[in-house]
């Protein structure tokens, strides 16, 4: 079985070259069957290898399926590596991946794009397997990239909107900024250790280098710019909120669950170069830290239920990041896993709110969804409470990890522990505000529907058929119990773990559990109450009309200002340099060298007047001038 | 043989092809057809059956070939072929096949003198890919100029005569200077070997002294650096690019351009080993400039054709950081770049030709949202966009991935920024997606719905979907297998490597 | 008999060659232009004579001949040019020919 993981991403890709070269001639029922079933086999096959190679207690297996390139002694292969980190990768991208072409499936079923939606996607699926399958970076690359590419195409998929282009090229760019940095710590690892393969970079590298050595720092660092380019964390986080125009199951499988983790994924597959540059993992802890506060009060802010979800997943990612850096790599892993299932829980049941109320996305302009929409109600409140860490979730236990962990760190274990318990206060906030404001209270669709000419009035779709509420139950599931599933990932991060049994007093764990609680109930108190409905209306406004509320919420709900930062600094200028010399100097110059030639003709022509006498006179002046220089000379 | 009769087949089918005009108006494209079917065909079975010329020197050469020609100044016609040239023989051939496609619906005006000159620009690329003789090589470096001069003037745009002249006078004056080098060169072994030679494995004795060599090295340079185009030579390029027919642009940016870099390779560098090391810094950071500047330049063009130049620009600075990093990973990109370079320029002035026959317009604000009415051409635009940008799994990422970490072993700093150009790329590239391909749909006869009498556009005609079908192979092959490539190269380069020393510090 | 000193048969050439020259930049009827250039020539021609009596040597002599050869075919094609001008101008002003500026 072991030798067929080739297979995994073939099946997919072969899906997108049916659906491509088709052209989308083929029915609907067809093309669905193709882009469903295709992932539908990866998923199978993962499980069964999965089942195999952790029944077998192999460590790691490899699979060359043919060499790329060889030139010199650079050979990377198209070759597989398997272990138990790529396992629960595996299982993720397809499993969750199927359920989201399941409900695609529904989602789409109107859009005249079925089949082109359906490639693309496969073609991500294909990729993201490609990412986290490569035995080296430079495979590890090629799916990056593809990933990236595939992302670009669904954000823009309804293209005829310029502004959904400007996200897809704004997703693309930033993230290729990144990229670029992690392509130049490919080149220094290479040029260094004279590999590119992961296993003998991790091998050679402790070899060769020393503990906080520069070429580590650095490498450590070009890698780590690359992850917080896919992964949506500062400064790089920008494009993820815009990235939000694309279909909604494209938000939920690429910007929540599978593509926004792979900088999680690549700096757990190169730990050990982690651990030998200190400061660089000091570094991703902050980053992580920072990201996740700052994404969690812009989250409090938002009025678009997409760009709430967007924040969330970038403020999870970032205690992701807090765990990676703090070396608590299998946490880290788990909580990638259990944020995928509750991730693509909410974007899923968020779909159903959006596609029920005719792409309406402002959440202030829905509301007592809770009735008509008992599905999606259901699954976001399940989403919400284990995006909020509630007791006996599944984000309960990952998050705890985390929070444990950080709290060990030696030197600044408190302030990130503190900072990670605020975050959770904040998530827990701003979600159970999305669930009090979408699904409870007054029902504002109606009334906002009738001033919208192209809105028929009143009118609440009914939640479609089994293919998009067969995910949601089972992601529902999955988001309640997957905190017991155990990531086998210990193998994979055995020597690098030092699992000192730290025993936290009582009180840490009495806040841990109680302040997402508090969180909920602040929540309810503002958003949700019947009771206090009027107190909480009142409160709101007074916060928000306070001076440093209004500043804070103007700036927290631009995302701190740094997208007009960034237009400021990078794009403005470019903009600018680009018009100022949009007929290159450098032409310029061979335009005015012509110029001269011209000049210099046109001075000489002047002699030529016609006249006999002038050219006698001249012949004469040149001979005297002759004879003058020979006598004199 | 089979390397003059590569050669005459294109004289011979040119000439045939103008002759054919008087019969028939559709008959020069036939034969210029069936011309380069047989060309393909012959390059083939080289490609097939590539085992070594036991007896060449260095043991890569597949041919090599020598007859007296003008022996007073001992100047022979001396061809070799080695996996270098055999790769840059099947890109002319393929592209001259595609070329032949781009022609001919598009060509309608006195078609056997436009076939002749395609043919006789051919013929003239494949004498410079295979002359091992500095006097033949000058001499079809020269003829395969004039008929593009042609091409360019007779066939061209608007503003036709301006571009041909300025590509003439770039190219005339750069090639002055090349043979300028070339004869100080004979001269020098006249003075040290008692006769002159143009022997390319004779001239490699030749030993100049230090500021003489780097000279006439720079002379070399010009010559060849003016064709890639380098920095600050770049400035024809765009012209002559924009102005020539849709052929003409395949051929130059597909072929042309790459003679500069073969040059490179071939001669600058192995004839002036330490003239070439100490000038690699001064290249390599001419490659950088021109990477990051041509692609500021191409984003900020309106005109289709102007911008997928400038883009051409840019990505032949990564062959010459390739080729002045001169290491095997460097060079090899830089061989990768080319091939792949010649696949996706071409396809992507073919799309820019197809747009102005369909809307009689260059400018990309006066056409958008094409998607929703040309989906194969818009696909296809993306496929080479991406390709383009650098997308790994397609041949132009191997290259430049190749490239810079070639680079990156000699030169770290001018590689970081090199490196910057990706993002630049992918910011240009996808901007022409957006501008002419995505938003809403209009065209430039106004609206957003097209005036009654004029039909909608037509989607790609079954020669052009031939044409891009094939490109898209070829480029999928070099992206997700590039071994066929590179080991066919491989034995030249590593002979260069060995004989000229790598540049490494 | 005493010889005429050569500097002397010089100096006449050079004021003959000078005053035909003066002849030919200022005159504007073409005919007077041709005969200045006759003049001209004959000066050259008596600086070969000059020349040859002074080194007792006999191509300064040839020289002449040719000269005057040269001056008869000249004056023959200039003549008839001169003609053709007249008829098609109606003018034999030189200054209005200045068709051949740049």
């Amino acid at each position: 079985m072991l030798e067929w993981i080739g297979l995994l991403p073939a099946f997919p890709l072969a899906g997108f070259l049916a659906l491509v070269l088709t052209r989308g001639s083929l029915p609907r029922r067809i093309a669905g069957l193709i882009g469903v079933g295709s992932i539908g086999l990866s998923f199978l096959l993962a499980a069964l290898v999965s089942i195999e190679f952790l029944g077998s207690g192999l460590e790691s297996h490899t699979q060359l399926l043919w060499t790329w390139m060889s030139v010199g002694t650079f050979t990377p292969g198209f070759s597989f590596y398997l272990d138990g980190l790529t396992v629960v990768m595996l299982l993720i991208i397809s499993g969750v991946g199927f359920l989201i072409h399941l409900y695609s499936t529904g989602f789409m079923a109107d859009d005249p794009g079925f089949a082109r939606f359906f490639a693309y996607m496969n073609l991500f699926v294909a990729s993201m397997l490609v990412l986290v399958l490569a035995d080296n970076l430079v495979l590890l690359y090629l799916g990056w990239e593809g990933v990236g590419l595939c992302s670009y195409l669904l954000i823009g998929f309804w293209y005829d909107n310029p502004a959904n282009g400007y996200a897809a090229r704004k997703a693309f760019v930033v993230t290729r900024v990144g990229d670029t940095s992690m392509a130049i710590g490919l080149f220094l690892l290479f040029q260094q250790l004279g590999t590119l393969n992961i296993q003998e970079i991790l091998t050679l590298a402790p070899q060769q280098w020393s503990e906080g050595q520069g070429m580590a720092v650095a490498a450590a660092a070009l890698l780590l710019g690359g992850a917080v380019g896919k992964s949506a964390q500062l400064p790089l986080q920008t494009w993820l909120p815009d990235a939000m125009a694309g279909p909604t199951p494209i938000s939920a499988l690429i910007h929540a669950a599978t593509m926004v983790t792979a900088g999680v994924y690549l700096i757990a597959r190169t730990h050990i170069l982690f651990e030998l540059a200190p400061s660089v993992q000091l570094l991703v802890a902050f980053v992580g830290l920072a990201t996740l506060l700052m994404a969690g009060f812009t989250a409090l802010t938002q009025r678009d239920i997409k760009r709430i979800l967007a924040y969330s997943t970038i403020s999870q990612i970032g205690y992701m990041f807090l765990a990676l850096g703090v070396g608590a790599w299998s946490a880290a892993i788990f909580h990638l896993m259990t944020h995928a299932f509750f991730k693509a829980l909410l974007f899923l049941a968020a779909g159903t709110v959006i596609l029920s109320l005719h792409h309406e996305h402002d959440i202030f302009r829905m509301g007592d969804m809770r009735r008509k929409l008992p599905v999606a109600f259901w699954s976001f409140v399940i989403g919400s409470a284990a995006l909020t860490a509630l007791p006996f979730t599944s984000g309960f236990y990952s998050k705890d990890e985390i929070l444990l962990a950080a709290l060990a760190h030696p030197q600044y274990g408190m302030l990130l522990w503190l900072g990670g318990v605020l975050g959770a206060f904040m998530t827990a906030l701003y979600s159970f505000r999305l669930v009090f404001v979408v699904f409870f209270g007054r029902d504002n669709h109606q009334e906002h529907a009738s001033h919208d000419a192209h809105h028929v009035p009143g009118a609440v779709h009914e939640e479609t058929g089994i293919a998009m509420a067969l995910p949601l139950l089972i992601l529902g599931v999955l988001s309640l119990f997957g905190g017991l599933i155990h990531v086998p990932v210990d193998a994979v991060f055995a020597h690098a773990e030092a699992h000192e049994e730290t025993h936290p007093s009582q009180l840490i764990h009495t806040v841990m559990i109680l302040v997402p609680i508090f969180g909920v109930m602040i929540s309810y108190l503002l958003y949700g109450s019947r009771p206090y409905e009027k107190a909480g209306q009142h409160l709101r406004t007074q916060i928000l009309n306070s001076p440093l509320g209004r500043f804070l919420n103007r700036f927290w709900f631009s995302g701190w200002g740094m997208d007009a930062l960034y237009n400021f600094v990078f794009v403005k200028p470019f903009l600018a340099l680009a018009q100022f010399n949009r007929r290159d100097v450098i032409d310029q110059f061979y335009t005015a060298l012509a110029e001269l030639a011209r000049i210099s003709n046109r001075a000489l022509v002047l002699t030529q007047t016609g006249y006999l006498r002038w050219y006698a006179i001249s012949l004469v002046g040149g001979l005297v001038l002759v004879i003058g220089i020979g006598v004199w000379a | 043989m089979i390397v003059i009769w590569l050669i005459l087949i294109l004289f011979v089918g040119g000439a045939l092809a103008w002759a054919s005009e008087a019969l028939d108006s559709r008959l020069p494209r036939v034969t210029a057809l069936i011309a380069m079917v047989f060309s393909l065909i012959l390059v083939v079975m080289l490609c097939l059956d590539n085992s070594p010329d036991p007896l060449s020197p260095g043991g890569q050469w597949l041919i090599l070939e020598k007859w007296s020609w003008i022996a007073r100044f001992d100047i022979f016609m001396q061809v070799g072929v080695d996996g270098l040239s055999l790769l840059m023989l099947a890109l002319t051939v393929f592209l001259g096949l595609i070329a032949t496609g781009a022609a001919w619906h598009e060509i309608t005006e006195r078609p056997g003198f436009f076939y002749f000159n395609l043919l006789w620009t051919l013929a003239g690329v494949v004498g410079v890919f295979t002359a091992l003789d500095l006097f033949l090589f000058f001499f079809f470096w020269e003829v395969m100029l004039i008929p593009m001069y042609l091409i360019i003037a007779i066939w061209g745009h608007e503003n036709r005569a301006y571009a041909a002249m300025k590509f003439f006078i770039f190219t005339q004056v750069s090639g002055l200077i090349l043979l300028v080098a070339i004869l100080c060169l004979a001269y020098f072994h006249f003075v040290q070997f008692g006769r002159f030679s143009f022997d390319y494995f004779e001239l490699q004795n030749v030993v100049l002294e230090g500021r003489f060599q780097m000279l006439v090295m720079l002379g070399f340079f010009i010559g060849f650096a003016t064709k890639l185009p380098a920095f600050p030579l770049h400035s024809w390029l765009p012209d002559a690019h924009s102005q020539a027919p849709t052929a003409g642009s395949v051929l130059l940016a597909g072929v042309l351009l790459k003679t500069g870099a073969y040059g490179l390779i071939r001669f600058a560098v192995p004839l002036f080993p330490e003239a070439a090391a100490d000038f690699a810094p001064v290249a390599m950071t001419i490659a950088v400039i021109g990477i990051l500047y041509c692609a500021k330049l191409a984003f900020a063009q309106t005109d289709i054709k102007r911008l997928i130049a400038y883009t051409s620009v840019s990505h032949m600075g990564f062959v010459l950081l390739g080729v002045y990093a001169w290491n095997i990973y460097g060079l090899q990109g830089a061989l990768m770049t080319m091939l792949a370079h010649g696949l996706t320029s071409s396809a992507l002035f073919m799309l820019a030709g197809g747009l102005q026959h369909r809307f009689h317009t260059r400018d990309m604000g006066r056409m958008g949202g094409l998607w929703a009415k040309l989906p194969l051409m818009s696909a296809m635009a993306l496929f080479f966009s991406i390709a383009s940008l650098g997308m790994p799994g397609l041949g132009n990422f191997i290259g430049e991935f190749l490239s810079l970490l070639g680079a990156f072993q000699v030169n770290q700093v001018a590689t970081i920024f090199a490196a910057l150009g990706l993002i630049f790329a992918s910011v240009y590239s996808l901007w022409v997606i957006q501008r002419v391909f995505h938003g809403p749909y209009h065209t430039p006869h106004g609206g957003s719905e097209p005036a009654r009498d004029l039909q909608e556009p037509a989607d790609l005609s079954r020669v052009e979907l031939l044409c891009y079908g094939a490109m898209a192979i070829g480029l999928v092959w070099m992206g997700m297998y590039p071994q066929t490539f590179l080991a066919m190269a491989e034995p030249t380069m590593t002979f260069l490597l060995e004989s000229f020393g790598e540049v490494l510090p | 008999m005493p010889s005429i000193p050569y500097e002397h048969g010089l100096i006449l050439a050079a004021i003959l060659f000078v005053c035909g020259l003066i002849g030919v930049l200022t005159r504007r009827n073409i005919v007077f232009v041709l005969m200045s250039l006759e003049i001209m020539l004959n000066a050259c021609g008596l600086a070969f004579v000059v020349g040859s009596a002074r080194w007792g040597h006999a191509d300064g002599q040839i020289m002449f001949l040719m000269i005057l050869t040269l001056a008869a075919a000249e004056v023959a094609v200039g003549l008839g040019l001169i003609i053709q001008m007249y008829r098609r101008f109606h003018t034999v002003d030189i200054s209005v020919l200045s068709e051949m500026k740049g």
